[in-house]
């Protein structure tokens, strides 16, 4: 294996061992909250024996009928089972950004700074999609 | 480049062809819009709510087992048939469909990072530009009324059924020059191929081609909610010039950063709803690896057939239920 392909494998590598744990991490969080949901463990926001009376409505009805916020709203409901649900959403979608911020020190170190940039514009734009700034509106 | 690095390069759609494609979707998309102007709601279920999430994790887990024999992400059959035959609005379908292209992508990705099947600087940049337009597509979904999604989805899956059935694949296709952005970004690789055991050399042409088609495969993402494996793979592997399985493990990367985006703006928008999408990544995802493993038992290109039959299907449901022929 030349040096570019070894330094290619140790990014990959690095990338790879942050990605599984996120996503380990993001799935077992999940699995457990809706265990807690669908058996009724912890109270739901919206009462499971209304759901199919809702969820045939568009968002913004669905919405407006179940008095749930947008945006981060949902993160100071915890306690209920439906909303905490969504902690194990949020977790597998922002996992990509930790590996994304673990390879820049080694594209840095290399003086690769294209890739520097990207990675930082991706964790940009990932950033700017969580933080709810576009969820403005409907 | 490798020895194995002999097979020409399939017959590529035009630049052009692809832009008349996507100006007759647009076309389409405008003359639907103020013929389903308002908003359809999906007739109420009388069946007990426990049974939807049940049934869905049946379908899911069926659908997982037969997409990876079928060489498809599980994500293109979730929202036709869910959004189809399901009490769900496709609002919530989609969110759902997200989610489940993003949890098998997260799963897979690390595996194939490790074994070179899947190259971060291949995938990088085309991600970080089908992120920044899947965010446009998941908006524009979110805003268009729900008739004329569909209407868009039945056209978009009708249209995956037959990339499925003419487009080729060219196992190790033949790059004989990189292009001058992919030899300065370093994009090329080596990986040990499995059924061979020989190592291969790896190098993309066309990539600012590639850069662009991703620019539409994000907005498809994010509106519809597919995954879009079914659009990256033939991108990376007919257009790009990467060997097949480097292009599908690339694949689940690029879909990883792109569904994660997209999947942000559906959960701000409430379109994320967990008794929807858990029980579906869940199905889906045990399904998968049963279908992993019966992968040498199933005949691939029986699945392959009934996969695309079921697509039809799923393509002219959405089609006739977007029109209001077949609610």
């Amino acid at each position: 294996m030349s040096s570019s392909e070894s330094t290619h494998a140790s990014d990959a590598a690095r990338y790879a061992l942050l990605l599984g744990w996120g996503t380990r991490i993001g799935l077992l969080t999940l699995v457990l909250s809706f265990t807690a949901y669908v058996f009724g463990l912890v109270t739901p926001h919206v009462p499971m024996e209304l759901l199919p009376s809702v969820w045939n409505q568009p968002v913004a009805s669905y919405l407006q009928l179940t008095a749930t916020p947008t945006g981060w709203g949902w993160f100071s409901m915890l306690q209920f089972s439906d909303m905490n649900n969504l902690v194990g959403i949020a977790l597998l979608a922002s996992c990509s950004i930790p590996p994304l911020l673990a390879v820049i020190p080694l594209f840095f170190k290399r003086r690769n700074f294209f890739y520097v940039g990207i990675c930082l514009l991706q964790v940009g734009v990932l950033l700017l999609a969580a933080s709810g700034v576009l969820s403005v509106g409907h | 480049m490798s020895d194995l690095a002999i097979r020409k390069l399939p017959t590529l759609p035009s630049f052009a062809m692809v832009h008349r494609a996507w100006m007759l979707l647009a076309i389409i998309l405008v003359l639907a819009l103020p013929a389903h102007a308002a908003e359809s709601v999906v007739p109420v279920s009388t069946l007990p709510w426990w049974f939807w999430p049940l049934a869905l994790f049946v379908t899911c887990f069926f659908i997982g087992i037969v997409a990876v024999p079928a060489g498809i992400g599980g994500g293109v059959l979730f929202v036709p048939l869910i959004g189809g035959f399901f009490p769900f609005h496709l609002d919530f379908v989609r969110g759902a469909g997200l989610l489940v292209a993003l949890a098998s992508a997260l799963s897979a990705s690390p595996t194939l990072l490790r074994g070179g099947l899947s190259s971060l600087r291949l995938a990088l940049p085309l991600a970080l530009l089908a992120s920044i337009s899947s965010i446009g597509g998941a908006m524009l979904g979110l805003a268009l009324p729900a008739s004329t999604v569909q209407i868009a989805l039945g056209i978009i899956v009708l249209g995956i059924v037959a990339l499925m059935l003419s487009a080729k694949k060219s196992e190790f296709p033949d790059v004989a020059q990189p292009d001058r952005l992919s030899s300065a970004l370093g994009i090329h690789g080596v990986f040990i191929d499995g059924a061979t055991g020989r190592s291969i050399n790896w190098q993309v042409h066309r990539t600012p081609l590639g850069l662009f088609l991703f620019l539409l495969i994000g907005v498809m993402a994010g509106m519809f909610g597919i995954g879009a494996g079914w659009a990256n793979v033939p991108a990376l592997n007919l257009l790009m010039g990467a060997p097949l399985k480097v292009s599908a493990g690339t694949s689940g990367l690029v879909l990883s950063l792109v569904d994660s985006t997209a999947a942000w703006v559906y959960l701000n928008r409430g379109a994320v709803l967990p008794m929807i999408a858990v029980p579906s990544v869940i199905g889906m995802m045990l399904g998968a690896r049963i279908g992993a493993r019966l992968l040498h038992v199933l005949k691939g290109s029986v699945i392959r057939k009934m996969v695309i039959a079921l697509l039809l299907f799923a393509g002219i449901r959405a089609l006739l239920k977007g029109t209001g022929i077949w609610i």
